[in-house]
């Protein structure tokens, strides 16, 4: 699956690591009692904490703990009962502090694995080598004004999960599929929506090249990679980049490059040498952080079922596939809205519509699957149809598009417009019986061996029942009609 | 010895107010009398008297009520460290000079909830960092005490403190806030022959004090006798879900118990703080401490407080470092002074060098210096273990005292000026008191006598963490088998 690169001295493999910054769903931030609410008019979510006036002391929200213990047990991971928060300290107009609150040498959570999902159905590893807690800087504006910036501190102090990868990730295909189930997963959990449009979740992704079975190159630490695409985008660009100054006899230096979205190429942003000394040290002003096992415990019992479980007990109690599991269990409403749908039906088949159908059509209106006209027990109705040979699957679509227009219950439109199937033989008979004495040529054809021609006069009785004959009495009595 | 209303103590002005002997607008207007008598002090840096007098009328109405609260009417300063609602808030900084916050801080608003009156913002060195009060960019002050050898000496009032101390000691307020995070309120205490009380890291609140090292930053009172520093002392002290580091401890009834009996109590005497070149006077008092305590009933332990040498470096390594962090909200962005450059950097540049005196530059560097990466492990990891060998130090040592007994500081008071191109010099001047803030202890100054040149020198009780209740009791019995009577001049003036 690695995505090797073709060189002119030969293939090299791209390695990558990835700093997820994810933003903690609470009320509050991390330290203070101000919302943390995206949007708002410039500066109105800010405390005396927030705006680092003089005297002002940090208190830890105890919820964000609870959310980033949450986390870590989703991502299987150790998690420390011992923490310590650390300030990190430069100066910027957007960190009032000048320091941010952070954890450094001792974070909250530890070594985890989560796995993702390739494009080729396979599945791989990936190391999580930690999780810490800290406080989000708050927003510079400098298009606003020919000779001043602006600083909106709303989203100063709101608390983020900082969650870095082990360099395991081979190619961008692998880094999008770990950035998109991490994403998964914090959704299921209910700590982070997501939005990487928003800035709720932003990537920093580290890439290096190497020749295979060589170890590890050095790194380039790539920034504002704000879309899967740009992740994608940004790694093909830069391990191409590191490829070619290596094969032309230049080192790589490690620093930090800004990925330019418009360029379409990353750039230097400063170099290991111009990095900060941020001298971190353990913030006097809040004490260690400690927790109970009975407290993680606790928290452990109240999580979901994580996106692979549900995939392996879809693949195993339903017998679905791997991708259609893959595929129900991408959101959790997906998933909760297929288990609905299945509950009581036929579930491969439940399967089907709900990927084929359902999110087609929802698909093509521009639609959600919350803003969904059909509720999964609509759906269930229309498959229990199907089941129990009430309608054909063909007519079925028909109600389907209806339900999907009127909102009405599938059984409602299939009396209200006749189009119950056809299962009495007598009068499938009788259509049988007309079709092939209207037929006389195709009859003498289908006779002197032009198999072919069974599915004209399939087509036929189809046509003059509306379609709601029952299509495996037709074939039965075709057979035995034409001989 | 006078019947003036600046020289009475806090319970006599309370039975006083109560007793409708006066009022608190006529305590206050006598208190407010003698600050302007006092003005060449410069104790103060913003004086508020038209507020007091406010204050003072609404107590009488209180009082006429009959509801009077615990420290109805009394006459305060408060330490220009302490954020007050509505009330300039410098401390002792150019970068702060014209900072009004929107907020109280929590201790000063207990104080006001109990009653008391504050006449103003007491001068301090800049950002607490000193000894001397000589690093206030508000001027130094001046101690009311006059050595009778150089009667034309000005001598400082000790610091960080160290408005608030003359204040008191001069008669201009009752009482007064400190901070201590070295010795900020022992040393000028002891300086101005008052009484300077720090409790235990965590029994007040730090919430609204401007930090200079949060580990060892704590509230202090000041007060011209032990009984009045416990009455506000209990009066500031309890949890704050506002400081994650103020402790959810009882608060014990300090002035309830205040007068046991101290017999049976161990008293130590630790030999490290008998330091090579000490002037005799000091030993003099420091022996009569004991000989007092002893006589009192103590029983006296020598002890060996190993670590006592490093005390000093591990505290100019922790408090700069802490400190170096938490000046940085000091920018110009957003309060504050703010002299803009051609970019944002420059801004930054001119504004710290315009804002912060010479003594706060010096451990705003030291501590970016020791937290610097190649460097954090051999200062800022170091001192971190010392300080820990330090606590160990007290904690065995409490293992056969009760409480210790050392002098406050190795001198009295110097003149102004005398130190000011010698920091190292300035820095030993907190050799007694640091060990005690490195180990979060609770430790109160008491005037111990006066040395040949008629100042006053203070005795330092240090408790254990917690037991501010045995730490007072001692106090009180050294206070009154010392038996101190003597005011400074300035006082002495204002009461006749």
């Amino acid at each position: 699956m690695a995505a090797l690169i073709q060189g002119k001295t030969g293939d090299w493999e791209i390695v990558i690591g990835l700093e997820v910054h994810a933003q903690i769903i609470a009320h509050s931030k991390l330290f203070s009692g101000s919302s943390c609410e995206f949007g708002g008019a410039p500066n109105n979510h800010v405390s005396l904490v927030d705006a680092a006036m003089p005297g002002m002391l940090p208190v830890l929200n105890e919820y964000c703990v609870e959310q980033a213990v949450r986390t870590g047990l989703g991502l299987n991971s150790q998690i420390n009962l011992h923490s310590v928060f650390e300030r990190k300290n430069y100066f910027y107009p957007d960190l009032p502090q000048g320091y941010q609150i952070s954890q450094f040498l001792h974070p909250i959570v530890g070594k985890g694995v989560i796995e993702i999902d390739l494009p080729n159905g396979e599945t791989k590893q990936i190391g999580v080598t930690r999780l810490h807690m800290e406080q989000d800087a708050g927003k510079s504006i400098h298009d606003q004004h020919p000779t001043k910036s602006y600083v909106d501190l709303n989203r100063s102090g709101c608390a983020l999960m900082e969650i870095v990868s082990e360099p395991d990730l081979r190619g961008a295909d692998e880094a999008c599929a770990y950035v998109t189930k991490l994403r998964m997963i914090l959704r299921y959990l209910g700590t982070c929506d997501g939005n990487l449009e928003e800035g709720s979740m932003r990537a920093d992704v580290n890439v290096s090249v190497r020749k295979l079975g060589a170890p590890y190159g050095t790194r380039c630490e790539i920034k504002n990679v704000n879309s899967i695409k740009a992740i994608q985008m940004a790694i093909d660009y830069e391990a191409t980049r590191q490829v070619e100054i290596i094969e032309a006899g230049g080192t790589i230096k490690q620093e930090t490059r800004l990925w330019d979205n418009v360029k379409g190429e990353t750039r230097s942003m400063r170099s290991k040498e111009e990095a900060h000394d941020y001298r971190y040290f353990p913030d006097p002003d809040l004490l260690p952080l400690v927790i109970t096992q009975e407290y993680v415990d606790a928290i452990k019992a109240t999580l979901p079922e994580l996106p692979d479980q549900k995939k392996h007990r879809f693949m195993s109690t339903f017998g679905l596939s791997a991708y259609d599991s893959s595929v129900l269990i991408a959101e959790r409403a997906r998933a909760d809205y297929y288990e609905a749908v299945a509950k009581g039906h036929d579930a491969k088949l439940a399967a089907n519509w709900v990927i084929n159908e359902l999110l087609g059509a929802l698909n093509k209106d521009s639609k959600s699957l919350d803003e969904t006209p059909v509720t999964a027990e609509q759906l269930g109705g229309l498959i229990a149809l199907i089941s129990d040979n009430t309608i054909s699957g063909k007519i079925a679509k028909d109600v389907f598009a209806e339900m999907m227009a009127t909102g009405k219950d599938a059984a409602a439109i299939v009396e209200e417009k006749g189009l119950k199937q056809v299962t009495d033989s007598g009068a499938i008979e009788k259509i049988v019986d007309e079709v092939i004495a209207e037929n006389p040529d195709n009859v003498a054809a289908y006779r002197g061996g032009k198999d072919k021609l069974f599915g004209f006069f399939v087509g036929q009785v189809m046509k003059k029942s509306a379609g709601k004959a029952n299509p495996d009495m037709v074939n039965d009595l075709l057979k035995q009609k034409l001989g | 010895m006078t019947n003036s209303l600046i020289s009475l103590t806090i319970t006599e002005a309370l039975k006083g107010l109560k007793d409708k002997k006066f009022s608190a607008t006529e305590l206050v207007s006598a208190h407010i009398k003698q600050v302007e008598a006092c003005d060449h002090l410069n104790a103060f840096i913003t004086k508020t008297p038209e507020l007091a007098l406010k204050q003072a009328a609404e107590s009488d109405a209180r009082i006429a009520k009959g509801e009077m609260r615990v420290l109805e009417g009394i006459p305060i300063a408060m330490k220009d460290l302490y954020c007050t609602k509505a009330v300039t808030t410098t401390a002792a900084s150019q970068i702060l000079k014209n900072f009004v916050p929107t907020y109280e801080s929590t201790v000063s608003q207990k104080l006001l909830d109990a009653g008391t009156i504050s006449v103003g913002k007491a001068n301090l060195d800049e950002f607490a960092m000193g000894g001397s009060n000589t690093n206030s960019s508000f001027g130094p002050v001046e101690n009311p005490w006059k050595s009778s050898t150089h009667p034309d000496k000005k001598l400082v009032s000790g610091g960080s403190s160290g408005g608030s101390a003359a204040a008191v000691a001069a008669g201009m307020v009752m009482a007064s806030t400190g901070t201590d995070t070295g010795g900020s309120t022992r040393q000028p205490g002891s300086f101005c022959g008052i009484v300077g009380v720090k409790p235990t890291y965590g029994r007040c609140s730090r919430w609204g004090i401007i930090a200079f090292a949060s580990s060892l930053d704590q509230a202090g009172i000041f007060a011209r006798n032990v009984e009045d520093s416990a009455l506000l002392l209990q009066t500031i002290s309890g949890f704050d879900p506002k400081d994650s580091t103020s402790a959810q401890m009882e608060v014990p009834d300090f002035t309830g118990l205040l007068k046991q009996d101290i017999k049976g109590l161990r008293v130590g005497i630790p030999k490290e703080y008998r330091v090579d070149g000490m002037p005799a006077e000091i030993t003099a008092v420091w022996d009569k401490g004991i000989q007092l305590l002893k006589e009192a009933g103590a029983t006296i332990i020598d002890i060996s407080l190993p670590h006592t040498k490093y005390a000093v470096p591990t505290y100019y390594i922790i408090a700069p470092s802490e400190a170096s962090s938490n000046l940085a909200r000091y920018d110009g962005v957003r309060y504050g002074l703010r002299v803009d450059g051609k970019d944002l950097q420059e801004t930054y540049d001119l504004t710290r060098a315009a804002g912060f005196g010479k003594e706060v530059k010096r451990r705003i560097m030291i501590g970016t210096y020791c937290l610097s990466s190649g460097y954090y492990d051999a200062y800022y990891t170091k001192a971190q273990k010392v300080r820990r060998l330090i606590a160990n130090d007290f904690r065995s040592a409490f293992e056969t005292c009760d409480v210790i007994l050392t002098p406050t500081a190795p001198s009295s008071a110097f003149a102004i000026g005398e130190n000011d191109d010698d920091p190292i010099k300035m820095y030993l001047g907190d050799v007694f008191t640091i060990p005690a803030s490195l180990a979060g202890l609770p430790g109160i100054s008491v005037p111990g006598g006066l040395d040949n040149q008629g100042l006053p020198l203070g005795l330092q009780i240090i408790g254990k963490a917690w037991d501010e209740v045995t730490m007072f009791k001692t106090a009180y019995a050294l206070e009154q088998a010392v038996g101190f009577k003597d005011v400074s001049p300035l006082m002495k003036r204002g009461a006749a």
